[in-house]
């Protein structure tokens, strides 16, 4: 039997050079410290992730989407088809469960300062997976046609159309028209199976491939007798899987409890029911859209807004070149605390969406 | 020109050219087809006594909603239902006689004029006429 195994092996070694890659995998350490626990939010969102993507494609089986049938093809799917609620609650709770674990990941990265040189490309990408999974969340919401996604998708995308001199051009084309329409779903259901999953699998790709050649940051200013290194596999890959296995018990008792609701079928000619909300992830901006002036300086409040949220992510991903004492493996305490007033104005200006609807 | 250069610029420009032949038709079949809309200008958008006074109610005017009120003093008034912020519908807040935007807070007096929030401009107002048993809803100008 150990002879089988070892010819299998050594056939797929001289094929594959796995003898490489085990090596590689053998050496592998992560630095264990009193931050250590942050690094366990990657690999959450890589699990949650591929969890997306075995439940979407269960999920595919069933949905059709357009106007007449794409409400109706899910109540099908929560009430007809078995464990059909549990695939789509599964869905639904994981995807606001991995925006959450993107923003932790994307947090802890940015005060651990984990940024720094030569780890760029590395922010650049996350950075980049945030905006796609954004996407994702703004796609797939359309997608069971009820009131509130419907428009929530209008606003969302009158928003880009404020844009000067191209944004109706881009209204019009992530649309599919000048309104939200049969031809809207088909687009957002195109991205959210078709180009999205394929963007992301070729960002993430490089991110974690970033990650294997690079190896964990250590925080600035810890001193090398503070940091021990533990294998990779298995101390560090254990732990990693009792942190997924946490995050499927939880999403499995929130299912369980708290099935996705469906909500009314969307009705265009309808008024807009009140409290209207996004999702929570885009509540910060919402807010924000509130509570802006109509005009500043005659011009329109929300281009000022837009404007300010495109310039602040572009800093935002900038922020590995604009550190210049991190890339000195310098504590840089004024990016620290900027760090700390976009936090802040996040977790703000989303619990004023909820505390103060009347705003 | 040698020989060498030639060719370099030869296979460059088919390769330029080859890559344009199959970006052009891509990016046109993404670009949404132009609908033909119908513009209508006038709809019946109501029966007569079909709104108690202080009530609205909100009707189709070709692709998009509009929003028929009979204020508490029985006058009719009609707008476009699409707020002039991001295109939500609006709807007719019969305690405050006051025109409510659930997306925004954007407020709008009866004669469609912001009172509040953040609507950039005051909504489309609409002629109303009374034809026989029909209120008739028709835009200006
Ligand atoms: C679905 C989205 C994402 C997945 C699946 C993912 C996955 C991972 C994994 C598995 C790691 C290694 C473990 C760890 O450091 O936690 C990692 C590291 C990292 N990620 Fe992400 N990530 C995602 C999004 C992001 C975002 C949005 C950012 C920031 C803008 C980001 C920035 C980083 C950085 C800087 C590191 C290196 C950390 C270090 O070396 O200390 N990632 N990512
Ligand atoms: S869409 Fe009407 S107030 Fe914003």
């Amino acid at each position: 039997m150990k002879n089988i195994l070892q010819s299998i092996y050594s056939y797929l070694d001289s094929r594959f050079m796995l003898s490489g890659l085990i090596q590689f995998a053998k050496k592998k350490k992560v630095p264990e410290h009193k931050h250590s626990f942050w690094y366990y939010f990657g690999g959450i969102c890589l699990f949650l992730f591929i969890l997306q993507v075995l439940t979407g494609i269960l999920l595919l089986l069933y949905y059709s989407p357009s106007v007449n049938s794409a409400h109706e093809s899910i109540i099908f799917i929560m009430s007809q088809v078995k464990f059909g609620w549990l695939m789509r609650s599964v869905h639904s709770w994981s995807a606001n469960i991995l925006i959450a674990a993107i923003f932790i990941h994307m947090f802890s990265s940015f005060f651990l300062k984990a940024y720094r040189s030569p780890r760029e490309l590395t922010w650049i990408t996350g950075f980049f997976l945030l905006l796609v999974f954004l996407a994702f969340g703004f796609s797939g919401y359309l997608l069971p046609w009820n009131e509130l996604s419907f428009f929530a998708t209008r606003v969302g995308t009158d928003i880009a159309g404020t844009l000067p001199l191209i944004g109706k051009h881009i209204k019009t084309f992530i649309l599919g028209g000048t309104d939200v329409t049969g031809a809207t779903i088909s687009r957002f259901f195109w991205l959210h199976i078709g180009i999205l999953p394929l963007l992301t699998v070729m960002i993430l790709g490089i991110h974690v491939l970033l990650v294997q050649t690079l190896g964990m940051s250590k925080p600035i200013g810890i001193p090398e007798n503070k940091v021990k290194e533990v294998p990779f596999f298995p101390n560090f890959i254990l732990k990693d899987s009792l942190g997924w296995m946490l995050m499927l018990a939880i999403i499995g008792v929130l299912c369980v409890f708290f099935p996705w609701e469906i909500g009314q079928k969307a009705d265009p000619f309808a008024a807009t029911p009140i409290g209207i909300k996004p999702e929570w992830y885009f509540c910060f901006m919402f807010s924000t859209l509130k509570i802006i002036p109509a005009h500043i300086f005659s011009i329109e409040g929300e281009m000022i807004a837009l404007f300010g949220f495109m310039i602040g992510g572009l800093l935002w991903m900038l922020v590995p070149f604009l550190d210049r004492n991190a890339a000195k493996e310098r504590r840089s305490p004024f990016f620290s605390v900027m760090g700390w007033i976009v936090l802040l104005y996040i977790v703000v200006m989303t619990a004023v969406t909820y505390l103060l609807p009347g705003l | 020109m040698n020989r060498r250069k030639f060719i370099d610029l030869f296979l460059g420009g088919s390769l330029i050219g080859t890559f344009i032949a199959f970006l052009y038709p891509t990016i046109s079949y993404l670009l949404p087809t132009k609908q033909i809309e119908v513009v209508i200008k006038k709809i019946t958008a109501a029966r007569l006594g079909e709104l108690a006074p202080n009530t609205s109610k909100i009707f189709k005017f070709g692709t998009s909603p509009g929003i028929l009120i009979n204020t508490s003093d029985g006058e009719l008034r009609a707008f476009s239902a699409i707020c002039t912020h991001l295109t939500c519908t609006v709807i007719y807040e019969e305690d405050t006689g006051t025109i409510l935007c659930p997306c925004h807070n954007g407020r709008f007096d009866l004669g469609g004029n912001v009172v509040s929030g953040p609507p950039p401009a005051p909504l489309e107002s609409y002629n109303v006429e009374i034809s026989g048993e029909d209120i008739v809803v028709s835009k200006k100008g």
